[in-house]
């Protein structure tokens, strides 16, 4: 038993654990030459000069702004597909449309980016050929700051908001038809069917993706943003994630952007912690 | 469901009903269509008229162009590679931890899993991630897109769950008639968790093949870029990946045009969707809706 175990277990502690515990590089002056043991221990100056940083502000902002935007234009948008979809008579029109909209989600984020470049791109993209014709201008969206936002947006609606529907259809299919059918002897037209008996199934369900969402608002998807960051959207682009990046991976400052990422995922805990225990307030069973 | 009232408004919310949900279909499926057809078009045609659905002069071009050179075509095996032995290790890995944690018996166990779950809550982050995979010398190696992902702590605990859930009786039965721990393994949980374990064979290789962050982080030299990567090289990166790829194949002197930027985003996309009716399958019995719970 111990022996099947053993490889498995082995990969958390390398993989997961090991660099759990190089979170200490934070708090060194890591230098390659010296190692991780010999580096000098420097307390908490990272931390210090990157809350100090102008940057840091950028990145807050950012990162909060995406959260806010989605929560606000994505989050309703896969309760109010699974609503009209469950007001759907014919089962194959439902089916079909269900197998179209679940598609996006299954394609690499690259391929994403790829399709919104051909399609968006100054140089022959068809959206702006057709805006071409109309106005005779066309619309920088790639790198322009003001669409930066928007166009993360679209990206998570076409991609993902089909696939979000299961959840609430698998929650609407509980529903007891003869609900519906009281309140149809009641008088009820269809909107008030939907408001008094649709939307209470789904509440709870609704209630704790709500309270799951703020456990990751710092959480803002790296491939997304990494693949639409330019150097002149930056302003409105670079987040948490793309900032440790391009210190850490790109300009080899091991330290300072370990000790960005650990404040990330420290906030991150203590968020899904919270959130966590908010679910079992409303009663939820919670994430763990 | 039940029948509802017939009115007007009823009637009239089921028509734009109709209308709008053909159209967010439509929407969903139509950038792969229009991508499809313009890597088919010649490049003439792409730069008169943007908007078709079906070009005028049929022309496979782009593709023999990119199967001409060898760039693409690395990439993608390496692609290939990487999802039939990644695939290949994650199932393994997963099996082989998740089949000990369902012995509710297991001294330690409480203690594994919470280690597991932990490391859903809380990780290192990606610089010392990074450095434990440099420390290993897989930078720039292939296998460092397979084995620091060779366990999703989610999916160890739904198939630890399904293992447990297999009826004890067979467990006793398989003893009595003398079935050692891995005969037991291979020859009575194994065959009975096929349907399962095909699921997440498709979902580890459907991520294998999408994954970019990986080889981002991980590979640098070009020759091993999975097709993630080349793609973006190719579509995003295009000014600069003329240059580079010539220096890198002196028969890739043309810089990548509309049209075989669209090709190559095809052929990212094809496998995706031939594996889809069996992906959809899988999940629309709810295999993957599981809790987490231990």
């Amino acid at each position: 038993m111990y022996v099947l175990l053993a490889p498995g277990l082995l990969y958390f502690i390398i993989f997961k654990y090991v660099p759990m515990w190089g979170v200490l590089l934070a708090f060194k002056d890591y230098q390659p030459f010296l190692g991780f043991f010999q580096s000098e221990w420097v307390g908490l100056e990272h931390f210090r000069v990157f809350f100090t940083n102008p940057e840091f502000d950028m990145l807050l902002v950012n990162t909060l702004l995406l959260s806010l935007y989605n929560l606000i234009f994505f989050f309703p948008a896969p309760i109010l597909l699974a609503l009209l979809l469950n007001e759907i008579r014919i089962a194959l029109f439902k089916r079909t449309i269900q197998t179209l909209v679940y598609v996006p989600h299954f394609i690499s984020m690259v391929i994403v980016a790829s399709l919104t470049y051909v399609l968006l791109t100054t140089e022959n993209g068809i959206v702006n050929e057709l805006i071409y014709q109309q106005t005779g201008e066309k619309i920088d969206f790639l790198t322009s700051p003001d669409w930066f936002r928007p166009l993360i947006i679209i990206q998570t609606i076409w991609k993902e908001c089909g696939w979000g529907t299961i959840i609430f259809l698998a929650a609407l299919a509980g529903v007891d038809p003869e609900q519906y059918e009281a309140a149809i002897m009641d008088g009820a037209n269809r909107w008030r069917q939907t408001w008094h008996i649709t939307l209470p199934s789904i509440r709870s369900t609704i209630i704790i993706l709500l309270i799951l969402r703020m456990g990751d608002v710092l959480d803002n998807g790296f491939e997304q943003i990494y693949l639409l960051l330019n150097p002149l959207n930056r302003s409105v682009a670079e987040v948490f994630d793309t900032y440790v990046y391009m210190v850490g991976i790109t300009q080899g400052a091991f330290s300072y952007s370990t000790a960005v990422g650990l404040f990330k995922s420290i906030v991150g805990l203590i968020l899904v912690m919270g959130a966590n225990w908010l679910a079992k307030r409303f009663g939820q069973s919670g994430l763990y | 469901m039940s029948k509802k009232y017939r009115t007007l408004p009823g009637t009239l919310f089921d028509v734009s009903n109709y209308l709008f949900l053909s159209l967010y279909g439509l929407v969903a499926i139509l950038p792969f269509i229009y991508i499809i057809a313009g890597s088919f078009a010649s490049d003439a045609e792409l730069t008169e008229r943007a908007v078709f659905l079906i070009p005028k002069t049929f022309t496979t071009a782009a593709y023999e162009y990119i199967f001409s050179t060898n760039i693409i075509l690395r990439s993608v095996w390496v692609s290939v590679y990487v999802t039939v032995v990644g695939t290949l290790f994650n199932l393994v890995f997963t099996v082989t931890m998740a089949y000990p944690l369902a012995r509710r018996v297991l001294p330690g166990r409480n203690l594994i899993l919470n280690l597991v779950i932990f490391s859903m809550l809380f990780g290192g982050g990606m610089i010392p991630t990074f450095l434990v995979v440099r420390e290993l010398n897989l930078l720039d190696s292939l296998w460092a897109l397979i084995i620091p992902g060779a366990i999703s702590a989610f999916n160890l605990i739904i198939v630890k769950n399904f293992f447990q859930e297999l009826p004890p009786e067979l467990e006793e039965a398989a003893r009595i008639d003398g079935c050692t721990e891995l005969g037991l393994l291979w020859r009575i949980v194994l065959p009975l968790s096929k349907p399962v374990l095909a699921t997440f064979a498709l979902f580890y290789a459907v991520g294998h093949w999408n994954n970019f962050f990986s080889a981002l982080l991980y590979i640098n030299d070009p020759e091993k870029w999975p097709l993630q990567v080349m793609l973006r090289q190719i579509v995003m990166l295009s000014q600069a990946a003329a240059g580079d790829l010539s220096s890198m194949d002196p028969s890739f002197v043309k810089p990548p045009d509309q049209s075989i930027k669209m090709a190559v985003i095809v052929i990212g996309t094809i496998p995706i969707l031939l594996v889809y009716p069996f992906l959809q399958k899988h999940f629309a019995k709810g295999v993957l809706i599981g809790s987490v719970k231990g």
